[in-house]
């Protein structure tokens, strides 16, 4: 358990430093180093130095989201195999068989979606 | 076997009472990892500039101190007094929260790194699954700073960027699979133990796999969609200035660095070498391995949004799939033989598949139809 307690502190340390290096120009900008001479040009959104048009939190393309759902089947099943990785020693020829029907129905599933025409980027 | 930050906290818990020991060990070896990581990203950017000016044939920052190695020094001082914009229509909390989101996971990946022989943060029993967990959320970080800045071309690098390393996870991961049918554990640790023979000869292919996974993770070149400057501006960080850009840019070559570790680690033999010691051995393969990187930046062109997914999907994935259970088989009666049998065949294995798949792949068609 002691190891996974260092791995705590490393990410207190981590977030320090980020945080640190985050807000030093902060204090600087207050002691008036950093300059902060804004405009409402300068902060406008910028693109490709035409004003900006209409709003980019719209609705986005469809087919990020095969490919999602695709990652979240096949993921779970990758997480379910780390264990099996780590004892194939001792589950010997019954972990293999096993796997390998699970591997048959992810193959068949995986040939289905190639054929459908998930794995297209159209 | 303990290692060297567990010898260091006995040495303090007799003299100091078991928790503020414990503390100050940890801390101490948080900082000499922090050291290391941070001392080699600076010479690593100074580093891929020099060996970019040489292969476009030309010399590179080499003003400021010897050799230019200054240079990384002045573009942080220069990085530090800059203005920080933040748009007035950004989402002003996830913008500020993008960057840290970002670069903490990086620096968290080095716990589980081995330095050299006991040189380990935290010889963790979950060391690989660790690195799975870890490594990935910086993507969450990516969508965060182009969600926030409230920008068109920013948004569609997000998007790209959540696309593509969902799509190299799987590769990935399932040769990682295949390292840890060879050892037989998940620590990092054994896994260099394990390596008399580096995983690179014992299974090349699964080698390939990661490695082109890995530079689709971190978003180097061939893969770096997100900030295709040709077609997106700057990508996910075209709204950030100052700092907050400069962590972006920390947390890039961090991630260079990390998997350059990684790649040591289960492949290469990790601090295994003769006659040198175990520090230089590790630090040679990375560099090593980063030189690759910068080598492969400067050569190949850019990939399209779907020759890139059609690569991951219908090239690496089914090859890593293959390859894990061809590893298995070969783990459960090939080794005890002999192990130069696993490597012939993993090699006959490589060619064969590596040979069956390029036929999908023909360039200069126009759109990879497969």
């Amino acid at each position: 358990m002691h190891d996974f307690g260092y791995v705590g502190i490393l990410l207190v340390v981590a977030l320090f430093f980020a945080l640190t290096t985050l807000l030093l120009p902060v204090t600087l900008r207050i002691l008036g180093i950093v300059p902060r001479r804004s405009s409402a040009a300068k902060n406008s959104t910028y693109e490709c130095g035409m004003s900006t048009i209409g709003k980019s939190w719209v609705q986005y393309n469809f087919r990020y989201y095969f490919f999602a759902v695709l990652f979240v089947v096949l993921d779970v099943l990758v997480v379910l195999l780390f264990p099996w990785a780590v004892g194939l020693r001792e589950l010997g020829l019954t972990g293999l068989v096993v796997v390998f029907v699970l591997l048959v129905m992810l193959a068949v599933a995986y040939v289905y979606a190639w054929f459908k025409g998930a794995l297209e980027w159209k | 076997m303990m290692t060297l930050l567990e010898e260091f906290r006995a040495w303090l818990s007799a003299a100091l009472p078991e928790w503020a020991a414990y503390l100050i060990a940890g801390i101490v070896g948080i900082f000499v990892v922090l050291g290391f990581v941070l001392t080699l990203v600076i010479v690593f950017i100074w580093y891929e500039r020099r060996l970019l000016g040489r292969f476009q044939i030309r010399l590179g920052p080499n003003r400021l101190g010897p050799e230019g190695i200054f240079q990384p020094i002045a573009t942080a001082l220069k990085i530090l007094i800059k203005e920080d914009v933040v748009p007035e229509k950004a989402d002003r909390v996830v913008h500020w929260l993008a960057p840290i989101v970002v670069f903490v996971p990086v620096l968290m990946v080095f716990a589980v790194i081995p330095l050299s022989q006991g040189a380990i943060l935290a010889d963790l029993n979950v060391g690989v699954l660790y690195l799975v967990a870890v490594g990935s959320v910086s993507a969450v970080g990516i969508y965060m700073a182009g969600w926030g800045s409230n920008n068109k071309y920013a948004l569609i690098a997000a998007m790209r960027t959540v696309a593509q390393i969902v799509s190299y996870e799987l590769p990935v991961v399932l040769s990682l699979l295949g390292v840890v049918l060879m050892v037989g554990s998940l620590s990092m640790t054994k896994t260099v133990e394990a390596q008399v023979v580096p995983f690179i000869v014992m299974q090349p292919l699964g080698f390939l796999i990661f490695f082109l996974g890995a530079l689709a993770e971190m978003n180097r070149c061939p893969f770096d969609l997100l900030e295709a400057d040709s077609e997106i501006v700057a990508g996910y960080h075209t709204e950030y200035s100052g700092m907050k850009f400069a962590m972006f840019y920390l947390g890039e070559y961090g991630h260079a660095l990390a998997y350059a570790c990684i790649i040591t680690t289960l492949f290469l033999g990790g601090w295994r070498g003769p006659v040198l010691p175990p520090f230089l051995w590790f630090l040679i393969k990375v560099v090593a391995v980063f030189s690759l990187i910068v080598w492969l930046r400067a050569t190949l062109p850019r990939l399209r949004v779907d020759q890139l997914m059609a690569f991951a999907w219908k090239g690496l994935f089914p090859m890593a799939l293959i390859n894990i259970f061809v590893v298995a088989v070969e783990m459960l009666w090939l080794v005890d033989i002999s192990r130069w049998l696993v490597v012939a065949t993993n090699i006959v294995l490589a060619v064969v598949l590596i040979l069956a798949w390029s036929r999908l792949f023909v360039l200069g068609r126009g759109r990879v139809e497969v």
